[in-house]
């Protein structure tokens, strides 16, 4: 008998979505998502605030039920078999949900104890986890003493307690500085060695590329691209090459050059005077090339060019010919979730 | 769309979760919040102040005035109005159980405990467990008081049962005051709300003064507020008199509303968004 978990690429799919649609009043929050995640794999789902993504994760892990539409996780239908579900997954929201008036040990073990853990294993294995995502030393104090690190960390290792078979992971690093983010990225890539399928969400190109394997990038309720991630990035094309040179007041007139030897990738080049920089959309080696030549040609120094991933603005503008819908317009009602929970 | 179904095997619908997971479920968040308290022993203050201020204010204010339209002086109130309060316990921390609960709702830790295997009932069982400990922690504050302010226990066994009938109903109120801190957006509006509907409904009922000198229209009131029946019952328990139509008004009334807003709570609660 087929099954709706087959996956398409062989081997059985750890998420199945399809025609998932929730509204929201005249806002459709999902509008018919298709998507399927293999077994051990991160799949990044990739979009802007209010782009249904927050109201996906809540769906596959069956805090709310979809208005129609069908979606499986480790085989365990959302509607019909909730508890079974929960029992196989893992969730680690947008903003740590971890209680904070609760020391770190015991926010694990009660979750322990909330999934039938015996009161020793429960011991055993807060202690492990504290362990493993370096919080013993912080282990007795309450959580709300924690840095916004350590909390993640903690939200991270209370999702792994009942060593789910997929962990939805919902904007795992929005509000965190570049260090911290890093610490989390580290933690995520540690999991997925153990053999957990990740569902992770995410507004930065640049996570999905350093966690997934697989994107599926998703705008007002619909998915407008999916594939591997080598693969979108092939078909967004794009690169931003950030040019800096020594002197600021070489910004304007290396951009108006650049302009007219007509290198330009999607979108335009752009100044961004803050940091000093000069932000260039490239679609190939042979535009870097030239972007260089230019820079010779044009006998300015530079103290450093870097290539970037595109931005969200980028992918969405290849993709769809338009830019990433602004959080401003067309707030569906699951955003102030995306924004609040 | 896939035509494809899920195979038969793994398409066994939800069983239900046995008594014990129950147990042990609700255990574990009732732990969760008495570790609340210890990490916030302000928390406790209402159920110390709440007893020492109410003795205080009605025995010292209106007892000499009361106790007189009652044929004798302040002691004879504070026989009358300490049955009334000890009655009022349950009620006064169902107020608080809302609020605290819509509070955590805005810290995402309850969407940790909704995507558990879990009956969604032990979260909500948990924190009516931990109101009732406070609620007879502060019961037992109001004794002490009452006994320094001169009440004299005449029964003993009455008083037992006059708090355990206090819980009653106060758990009753509680499925209340959880749904409305569930379907409620901020914890003081939920606040607001208890205290608008629960503030007529204490002084316009027999628990601190006696109705008979109250008027016509408000008497057909207060005789029908059930809490005029829980305070009766209270003090015919405590005092002696006849204890058996009020106690059951009482009986059924606590009955009744668990009966209806139990499952309202928990459905709420379920299915919230």
């Amino acid at each position: 008998m087929t099954r709706i978990d087959d996956n398409p690429a062989g081997g059985r799919s750890a998420v199945t979505v399809r025609g998932l649609v929730k509204h929201y009043g005249e806002t459709k929050a999902l509008d018919g998502v298709d998507l399927d995640v293999r077994e051990g794999t991160v799949m990044g789902v990739l979009g802007p605030n209010g782009a249904g993504k927050t109201t996906l994760v809540r769906i596959l892990s069956t805090l709310i039920t979809p208005d129609a539409g069908q979606a499986v996780v480790a085989g365990y239908d959302v509607v019909r078999q909730p508890r079974r579900l929960r029992r196989v997954i893992g969730l680690t929201g947008q903003y740590a949900s971890v209680d904070e008036k609760l020391p770190g040990w015991e926010n694990l073990y009660l979750i322990g104890r909330l999934l039938d853990l015996s009161r020793k294993d429960a011991r055993a294995r807060a202690d492990e986890l504290l362990e493993r995502f370096s919080l013993t030393e912080a282990a007795r104090r309450p959580a709300s003493t924690y840095s916004g690190g350590m909390r993640r960390r903690l939200d991270l290792a209370a999702s792994m307690i009942g060593r789910p078979a997929v962990l939805f992971l919902d904007e795992p690093t929005t509000g965190l500085d570049p260090r911290t983010r890093n610490e989390v990225w580290d933690e995520v890539k540690a999991m997925v060695g153990d053999g957990v399928t990740v569902l992770l969400t995410t507004q930065y190109m640049e996570e999905a590329e350093q966690l997934a394997s697989e994107l599926t990038v998703v705008d007002r309720g619909k998915v407008i691209a999916n594939g591997g991630i080598e693969e979108l990035k092939a078909r967004v094309g794009g690169r931003t090459l950030r040019v800096r040179p020594v002197d600021p007041l070489e910004l304007r007139p290396l951009a108006g050059m650049l302009d007219e030897l007509g290198i330009t990738g999607l979108a335009a080049t752009t100044v961004d005077a803050e940091t000093g920089t000069l932000l260039v959309p490239i679609l190939s080696d042979e535009q870097l090339t030239a972007v260089v030549g230019a820079v010779t040609a044009r006998g300015i120094t530079v103290s450093s060019i870097t290539t970037e991933l595109p931005s969200l603005d980028e992918v969405f503008l290849s993709l769809t010919g338009h830019r990433a819908s602004a959080p401003q317009d067309a707030v569906p009602a699951d955003d102030r979730q995306e924004v609040a929970v | 769309m896939s035509s494809a179904t899920l195979s038969p095997a793994a398409a066994k619908a939800d069983t239900p979760i046995p008594l014990r997971a129950h147990l042990r479920h609700t255990g574990a968040l009732i732990r969760r919040n008495l570790l609340w308290i210890r990490q916030d022993p302000e928390s406790m203050f209402d159920a110390i102040l709440f007893p020492v201020v109410f003795t205080l204010l009605f025995v010292y204010v209106f007892g000499g005035s009361i106790g007189q339209s009652l044929g004798g002086g302040q002691e004879q109130y504070v026989q009358y109005v300490v049955p009334g309060l000890m009655a009022m316990m349950g009620m006064n921390m169902a107020q608080g159980v809302g609020t605290g609960f819509n509070q955590d709702f805005n810290s995402g830790v309850m969407d940790r405990f909704r995507s558990l295997p879990i009956g969604r009932g032990s979260v909500l069982f948990a924190k009516i467990a931990v109101e009732l400990m406070r609620m007879l922690f502060a019961t037992a504050v109001l004794m002490v008081v009452a006994v320094l302010v001169g009440y004299d226990i005449k029964d003993w066994a009455g008083m037992l049962a006059s708090v355990g009938l206090s819980a009653l109903f106060g758990s009753a109120l509680m499925w209340v005051f959880l749904t409305l801190g569930v379907i409620m957006k901020n914890a003081q509006s939920v606040q607001a709300m208890g205290f608008l509907v629960l503030m007529p409904l204490q002084f316009g009922s027999s628990i601190f003064a006696p109705t008979a000198s109250m008027p016509g229209w408000l008497q057909s009131f207060t005789d029908y507020n059930p809490l005029s029946a829980l305070a009766d019952t209270a003090r015919g328990l405590m005092e002696g008199g006849p204890v058996a139509h009020d106690l059951w008004v009482t009986v059924i009334w606590s009955v009744g509303l668990t009966a209806v807003m139990a499952p309202v709570a928990i459905h709420k609660f379920r299915t919230k968004s």
